[in-house]
C-alpha cells in the first residue's frame, strides 16, 4: 500500500523539485532588504564597505602590526629613533609605556604615586556603589562624606607617616576625577535649589536666581575659570588666599549648576498642574509637595539631558589647562614636551581619550539602564 | 435607610442644623484678570449637608469650590471653614487643607507611586501616622471603594473609573470632615461614570458633609439635600433638588436644564 503512494508521487510530473523560497528572516534576508535592494544601495554598500575594511585594516596595522611596545634606554635618555623611523606608519606605544604614570599622576611625587592610584580606585568605587539602587538610602551620604575625607587624607597626606604633598604638584587622573566629582556633587543639589527658586512666588527668590543662571550661562567657561584664577585674588583682603584648584573648582560648580538648573528646571515645566494641586489638596508642605511629588517625576523626566550635561562636564574639566591645573589632559600634553617624545601626541591623545571614553560610556550605559527602570510606572 | 432608598430613591438628610456651618461663604468676589468669576457669592453648608453645584460651563463654579481650599485665592469676602477662616496665614491654610478631601476632574493620581503609596503618603506625612497604620487605613479605603487588589499596581495601569475611585480613597485616607469634588465623572467613559457615582452615593450614605459640582442630575435627585445653581460667576437660585427641577423660577435655569435634559 505505501509503495503504491511513492511510486505515484514521483510519477506524478508536478512534484518536481522546487527552488526554496526566498528567505525573508535572518541575515541574508536581512542584508537583501537592507543593503542590496536597489543597484544605488548595492553600490554604496560595497563602497563603504570599502573604506571599512581598509581603515580597519589600516588601524590595526598602525595600532598593533607595526607598533613599538618599548624603547631600548640608554642612561636615563630614552632611544627614541626606532620610533622616528616609523615616519607615522606605526604607533609608539613605548611613549604610554614611559609616560603612562605621568600622564596619569601628573607631577606627584613619583615615589608616591600609590596615593593618587589608591584615590582613583576610591572614586571609581563610590561610583559604583552610589550606582547600585541597593544603596540608595540614607547610607550614601556618610559612605561619600567618609570616602571623600580618605580621599583628601590620601592627596594631602602630612599625617600617618605620609609625606605632606602640596596641592601644586597634584595632577592627572585624580585631579580630573576630584574637579568633576566635587564639582556635579556640588552642582546638582545647587541646580535643583535654583530651578525651584525660578518658580517661585517670591520675587527677590525668583530674581536672583535667574540673574544667577543668565549671567553664568551668559559667560564662556573659560573666561569664569580665568575670573576664579586671576581676577578673584585681587578683591581678597592682603594676606588671604584660597588656593587655586578650589577656586576652580567653585567656578566649575557654578557653571555646572546654571546650565542643570535649565535642565532641571525643563522637568519642572511638563509636570501637569494638577500634579502641584492634589499634592496641595492633601495638604503636603512644600518640601513634602517638592520632594515626593514634584521632583521624583520631574528629575526622571530629564534623566537623558541631565546625563548629557554631566558627561559635557567631565569633559570641560580640561578647560583648567589655561589656568595651568594639570589634569589628565594637561598631564598628556605635558609629557610630550620632554624632547625625545616629541611628536607622538596621537598616541597620547588616543590613551586620554579612551580614558574619558570609559568614563563617559559608562555614564551614559547606566543612564540608560536608570531611564528603563525609573520609568516602569508609565509603561502599561 | 435602605427602605427609603428603594421607595424615595433618596435617604435622609444628614445635616445638622444645630452646628456651626462647615463652610460658609460671605460676599466672595473674584476676578481672573478684568473677568469677574465669582460675584458676590454667599453659601453656607451645613455639617453632613450634601450639596451639588450644577451650572453651565465657565459659570465659576469649579472656581467657587476650588477657592474653598485655597486652591484659587478669593480676593473679596470672607471663607470660613471648619471654623476656620482662609487667610494668607499659611498655618491655619494646612489646618484647613488636612480637614478638607477634593477630588479632581482629571483624577490626578501620583504616577510614579503606586495606588498604596498614593493613598498612605499624606497621612504618613501630614498626619504623622505610622506607615503600618496608614497602610490598613488605605487598605480598608480601598476595600470600600472595592479596588483592593490593585493596591500594589500604579494609576497607569488601571481604567479612569478605577483610577477615581483610588482618588476618592486617596482623599479619605486623610479623615477628611468635608469632601470636595470637582467634577468627579466629567471625564470618564460613560460605562465607568456609575461606578464612581456608586461610590460618592456609598460616602454620601456615612453623613460627610459633600460639595460637588457634577451635571449628574440623577446623582444630584438621589443624595443631595440642596442644588445650588451657578451662572456667570453668580448663585441664581438654589433649594432641594425635586424642587429646583421640576419648578425652576429664573429663565436661566430653565434654559440650562432644557440644554442638560437633551444631551442625556
Amino acid at each position: 500500500m505505501s509503495d503504491v503512494t511513492l511510486n505515484a508521487a514521483t510519477a506524478n510530473p508536478e512534484a518536481a523539485p522546487r527552488t526554496a523560497p526566498v528567505a525573508t528572516t535572518g541575515a541574508l534576508a536581512w542584508a537583501r532588504t537592507n543593503l542590496f535592494s536597489s543597484w544605488l544601495n548595492t553600490a554604496l554598500t560595497l563602497v563603504m564597505a570599502y573604506l571599512l575594511v581598509r581603515w580597519t585594516i589600516g588601524f590595526i596595522d598602525w595600532a598593533f602590526i607595526n607598533a613599538i611596545w618599548s624603547v631600548p634606554m640608554q642612561g636615563n635618555v630614552p632611544q627614541t629613533q626606532v620610533c622616528r623611523d616609523l615616519e607615522g606608519s606605526g604607533a609608539c606605544w613605548a611613549v604610554i609605556g614611559e609616560k603612562h604614570r605621568f600622564i596619569l599622576f601628573g607631577t606627584y611625587p613619583y615615589e608616591e604615586h600609590w596615593r593618587p592610584l589608591l584615590v582613583c580606585a576610591l572614586f571609581i568605587g563610590l561610583y559604583v556603589v552610589s550606582a547600585m539602587r541597593r544603596f540608595w538610602s540614607w547610607v550614601l551620604i556618610p559612605i561619600w562624606i567618609v570616602t571623600l575625607t580618605v580621599i583628601g587624607v590620601l592627596m594631602w597626606g602630612g599625617i600617618l607617616g605620609m609625606t605632606y604633598v602640596p596641592q601644586e604638584r597634584w595632577g592627572g587622573l585624580p585631579i580630573t576625577l576630584i574637579l568633576s566629582t566635587f564639582g556635579l556633587a556640588f552642582a546638582f543639589p545647587l541646580a535643583i535649589l535654583v530651578a525651584l527658586g525660578r518658580r517661585s512666588n517670591l520675587p527677590a527668590i525668583k530674581t536672583l536666581c535667574v540673574l544667577y543662571v543668565e549671567l553664568i550661562r551668559g559667560v564662556p567657561l573659560i573666561s569664569l575659570l580665568f575670573m576664579a584664577s586671576v581676577m578673584f585674588p585681587l578683591f581678597l583682603p592682603e594676606g588671604m588666599n584660597i588656593d587655586k584648584l578650589l577656586r576652580a573648582q567653585i567656578a566649575i560648580t557654578l557653571f555646572a549648576g546654571a546650565y542643570l538648573a535649565e535642565v532641571v528646571r525643563a522637568g519642572l515645566q511638563t509636570l501637569p498642574r494638577g500634579q502641584y494641586e492634589a499634592a496641595e489638596a492633601l495638604g503636603l508642605s512644600y518640601w513634602q509637595k517638592t520632594g515626593f511629588i514634584i521632583l521624583p517625576q520631574a528629575l526622571r523626566l530629564v534623566i537623558p539631558p541631565l546625563v548629557n550635561t554631566f558627561i559635557g562636564f567631565f569633559k570641560d574639566t580640561s578647560l583648567v589647562l589655561i589656568i595651568g591645573i594639570f589634569d589628565l589632559l594637561t598631564a598628556g600634553k605635558t609629557a610630550i614636551v620632554e624632547p625625545a617624545w616629541q611628536g607622538f601626541g596621537i598616541e597620547v591623545y588616543v590613551f586620554v581619550g579612551a580614558i574619558y571614553l570609559v568614563f563617559c560610556f559608562a555614564m551614559s550605559k547606566y543612564s540608560q539602564g536608570l531611564e528603563r527602570d525609573l520609568n516602569q510606572h508609565r509603561r502599561r | 435607610m435602605g427602605d427609603t432608598l428603594e421607595t424615595e430613591g433618596r435617604f435622609a438628610s444628614a445635616v445638622r442644623a444645630d452646628a456651626p456651618p462647615a463652610i460658609l461663604l460671605q460676599d466672595v468676589n473674584k476676578w481672573f484678570g478684568a473677568l469677574h468669576v465669582l460675584r458676590d457669592i454667599n453659601l453656607s453648608v451645613a455639617t453632613g449637608e450634601r450639596v451639588v453645584v450644577c451650572g453651565p460651563s465657565g459659570s465659576g463654579k469649579s472656581t467657587m469650590i476650588r477657592c474653598i481650599n485655597r486652591l484659587e485665592q478669593h480676593q473679596q469676602g470672607k471663607i470660613i471653614v471648619d471654623g476656620i477662616e482662609l487667610s494668607d496665614d499659611l498655618r491655619s491654610l494646612d489646618a484647613i487643607r488636612r480637614e478638607v478631601g477634593m477630588v479632581f476632574q482629571s483624577f490626578n493620581l501620583f504616577p510614579h507611586l503606586t495606588i498604596l503609596e498614593n493613598c498612605t503618603l499624606a497621612p504618613i506625612w501630614v498626619r504623622r501616622m505610622p506607615k503600618k497604620e496608614a497602610e490598613e487605613l488605605a487598605m480598608e479605603y480601598l476595600e470600600r471603594v472595592r479596588i483592593p487588589e490593585q493596591a500594589k499596581k500604579y494609576p497607569g495601569q488601571l481604567s479612569g473609573g478605577q483610577q477615581q475611585r483610588v482618588a476618592i480613597a486617596r482623599a479619605l485616607c486623610m479623615k477628611p470632615k468635608i469632601m470636595l469634588f470637582d467634577e468627579p465623572t466629567s471625564a470618564l467613559d460613560p460605562e465607568m461614570i456609575k461606578e464612581v457615582l456608586d461610590t460618592m452615593v456609598m460616602l454620601a450614605e456615612t453623613g460627610m458633609t459633600m460639595i460637588c459640582v457634577t451635571h449628574e442630575m440623577g446623582f444630584a435627585r438621589q443624595v443631595a439635600d440642596r442644588v445650588v445653581f451657578m451662572d456667570r460667576g453668580e448663585i441664581v437660585e438654589s433649594g432641594e433638588p425635586e424642587a429646583l427641577f421640576s419648578n425652576p423660577k429664573t429663565d436661566r435655569l430653565r434654559l440650562f436644564l432644557s440644554q442638560i435634559l437633551r444631551g442625556h
